[in-house]
């Protein structure tokens, strides 16, 4: 078995342990074959650098990154909320531009799903091959891609960089 | 104590879910109504479910919360990113009064050069 394999068995037995909580030996021998097979089959495709799983300061900056996100996501709801309830809808919308130096394809995921979850913003397409991203934005501050960069991605991008890169 | 703090967010998750559907119906085009609908839907559920959660402690349904949050959080933005790119290329146009449309100015582009 190659270390990727191994590395999702764990994560498949993971999950199929918390979907069958109790945990009783007749599920548990179910789960080892069924995340066998899975592990088995898809091991290269899931997991590319396996090596990455070793470093400790990506779990940490990990740890980091999932409360930064629920403020933004409670703020961009607050945000939404504002907006919908106001009686003149103050919305000024548009898609920009955006510029990103990130490359692999997980750090591209996390970020644009980041993205949506922030405040007035979501992610309409991706440029992977010269870094781009297109955001529709609620209320276009700058149209500038400079500046829009500075404003949307600034955020998460360091972060990302320091988990996934 | 662990009741009413359930209590309290599934409360604030169905406040944000109805907000949500405000939203869908108030704001102008599809891409507006996506921004609400997503935020809105994922941040409520997930107070739903972290509030079952919290009733249920440490039990089969209180786990499989736990488990629904995470796939959502993973799960919303991409779907909208997929119904927003699809509407896009599809020739759903932007609202009359957006301010700028960088990805139809660039799709232009790339159109007549090839």
């Amino acid at each position: 078995m190659r270390k990727s394999q191994i590395i999702l068995f764990l994560l498949a037995f993971l999950v199929w342990s918390f979907l069958t909580w109790p945990l009783d030996l007749q599920h548990l021998i179910v789960g080892i074959f069924i995340c066998g097979f899975v592990s088995f089959v898809t091991g290269d495709m899931f997991i590319k650098r396996p090596h990455m799983f070793k470093h400790i300061s990506r779990y940490l900056w990990f740890l980091y990154y999932i409360p930064l996100l629920i403020r933004e996501c409670i703020k961009a709801n607050i945000d939404v909320a504002y907006r919908v309830i106001h009686p003149d809808l103050p919305i000024n919308p548009g898609i920009v531009k955006v510029k990103t130096t990130l490359k692999s394809d997980t750090a591209l995921t996390f970020l644009a799903n980041s993205i949506t979850l922030t405040p007035g913003t979501m992610s309409v397409d991706i440029d992977e091959e010269n870094g781009f991203l297109y955001i529709h934005w609620i209320e276009v501050k700058d149209k500038d891609i400079q500046k829009a960069t500075e404003i949307i991605v600034k955020i998460f991008e360091d972060v990302l960089r320091r988990i996934f890169e | 104590m662990n009741e009413i703090l359930g209590m309290i967010f599934i409360v604030i998750g169905l406040a944000f879910d109805f907000l949500g559907c405000l939203g869908l119906i108030r704001l102008p085009d599809l891409y507006n109504r996506l921004q609400a609908s997503t935020k809105s839907v994922t941040l409520g559920t997930c107070g739903i479910l972290f509030g079952l959660f919290l009733f249920k402690g440490f039990t089969a349904a209180g786990l499989k919360a736990i488990l629904c949050i995470l796939f959502i959080l993973l799960t919303a933005p991409v779907s909208a990113h997929a119904l927003a790119r699809g509407a896009h290329k599809s020739g759903v146009k932007l609202w009359g009064k957006s301010v700028c449309d960088k990805y139809d100015e660039d799709k232009n582009a790339l159109s007549k050069t090839t």
